[in-house]
């Protein structure tokens, strides 16, 4: 098979997986008792009273992960195309990786010294 | 007896919906027999007995599991954002089916050979994140939200050591197709060479984080949060976050067994034989581990992932380039250096206690008094 030929495949398979969960949803909407209440759609929050929302702020925090997440995974992309062709780009091509991954590196450095790295502060 | 004759695209597509059939069929069904594995290995080892009622061995009872299930009322909280709740269980589900496409069955089975299948698989593999945000955030709890944003939390972090270990396959191979890395273990399987044994545990680590299963299971972890982001689940939906992570965990095995393993290898038995069985010897591993290894802290969880994690794969890419750079012994030796002087030098930066930190203990007892 051609690669278009494949990915016409995976679009046509992920319309086809719908099924797998929609199918059991649907049955279930005909087959499961539907007696929804006022006490019975409240939030579970263990029995007590409701007491205000969920939808609040975010703890600062997540965002310093998701940015160094964000450094990390565009790294390990830019890395991919460089691991399939390591040997053929040999010593050279080891030192730009290496001169890249390094600066990076010291970021990640930067970022424990900082206490970026700490869960709780 | 007359033969029609179809044209070609007809062959093509027919080539095309008997693997789709085979998988979307097959996957619940394996997905509902791991569950009853996971039960009876559990139930073992913790000297129980397990399902052993419906039907002999209990082998029936993931059936009747399932008809509970869709005979359960689906609640859905009243503040809820209703396309946000229905639809993160079905998001979740569809790219853990896809993930079976990409894995070879054998030499040249996969439904879907792509030449960068790797990363696909990575790709695809991660989408589970946005739809258990989905799920915390549509259910406008309070516990689905502090899980959803506990998971998000976990899933990137292990998301950065899994697809840097994922990358000294193709810098060995030189190629991200699966089929083309079992080709090349040809005599050799991954496992045995040092980046090879190093990866493997940096995946199943890592990889065990990414389908939420113990000792990751954190966003599930019932006795602080419910059931973290699917508490205001029920019914099938409930069955469906669970038909995910144990897709997930089949995959991520079949995975780890294709790109270390030796993937379908082995003699006497078919192809597909040998990969199931090597995958089903590593998900009892995994569930194994749930029933002896206790659950991580949150700051441990995610120390673990940053600080030593992160270093320790990249280390072992350092590792994989000596070793395919220098020929002999000192290849192998450099390998295991690099990367045993990462693991002790991180862990112990991680671990040992800072002095800032004793001191800042003693002056708030100090000023208690």
């Amino acid at each position: 098979m051609s690669d278009r030929l494949i990915y016409f495949f995976l679009g046509l398979f992920g319309l086809a997986a719908l099924v797998v969960p929609l199918l059991p949803v649907v049955l279930a909407r005909f087959i499961a008792p539907k007696r929804p209440g006022p006490v019975k759609q409240q939030p579970y929050e263990c029995g007590m009273e409701v007491e205000g929302d969920a939808w609040v702020q975010f703890r600062m925090h997540y965002y310093l992960f998701a940015i160094l997440f964000v450094v990390f995974d565009v790294e390990a992309l830019f890395l991919f195309p460089w691991a399939v062709i390591f040997r053929k780009a040999g010593l050279a091509g080891l030192a730009a990786i290496g001169i890249f991954v390094g600066v990076l590196l010291l970021g990640w450095i930067y970022a424990w010294q900082e206490g970026a790295l700490e869960w709780e502060q | 007896m007359g033969t029609v004759i179809l044209p070609p695209w007809v062959w093509t597509l027919i080539g095309m919906i008997v693997p789709m059939v085979l998988i979307l069929a097959l996957a619940p069904v394996a997905m509902m027999y791991l569950t009853w594995l996971e039960r009876k290995v559990i139930a073992r080892i913790q000297d129980r007995v397990g399902p052993n009622r419906v039907g002999p061995y209990g082998l029936l009872q993931p059936l009747a599991d399932g008809i509970k299930m869709l005979t359960k009322e689906d609640l859905v909280p009243a503040g809820a954002d209703q396309l946000c709740h229905f639809l993160a269980p079905v998001l979740i589900v569809v790219p853990s089916l896809f993930l079976f496409t990409l894995l070879p069955f054998g030499p040249g089975w996969a439904a879907a050979p792509l030449k960068t299948g790797l990363l696909f698989f990575v790709a695809i593999g991660s989408l589970g994140t946005l739809a258990i945000f989905m799920a915390g955030w549509g259910s406008r709890n309070k516990f689905s939200l502090l899980g959803a944003a506990r998971t998000a939390a976990q899933l990137i972090a292990y998301e950065v050591p899994l697809v840097l270990g994922l990358a000294v396959v193709p810098m060995i191979t030189g190629t991200m197709d699966l089929g083309q890395i079992v080709m090349a273990q040809q005599g050799r399987w991954f496992i045995t060479t040092p980046w090879g044994l190093t990866g493997f545990f940096l995946l199943l680590t890592a990889g065990l984080a990414e389908v939420n299963r113990t000792p990751f299971d954190l966003p599930e972890a019932e006795s602080e949060i419910v059931a973290g982001f699917h508490t205001e689940y029920s019914g099938m939906k409930f069955a469906l976050f669970y038909m995910a992570e144990f897709l997930s965990t089949l995959a991520l095995a079949g995975l780890l067994s294709t790109l270390f393993l030796g993937g379908w290898r082995g003699p006497v038995l078919p192809p597909p034989l040998w990969l199931g069985l090597k995958t089903v010897a590593l998900v009892c591993v995994m569930i194994w581990f749930r029933g002896t290894f206790p659950r991580f802290r949150m700051d441990q969880l995610m120390g673990f992932a940053w600080k030593v994690m992160l270093p320790l794969s990249l280390a072992n890419l350092v590792g994989a380039a000596c070793w395919a750079l220098i020929p002999g012994v000192w290849g192998d030796g450099a390998a295991v250096g690099v990367v045993a002087v990462t693991f002790l030098v991180t862990t112990q930066l991680w671990l040992a206690p800072k002095p800032q930190l004793t001191k800042k203990w003693s002056s708030r007892i100090l000023d208690q008094r």
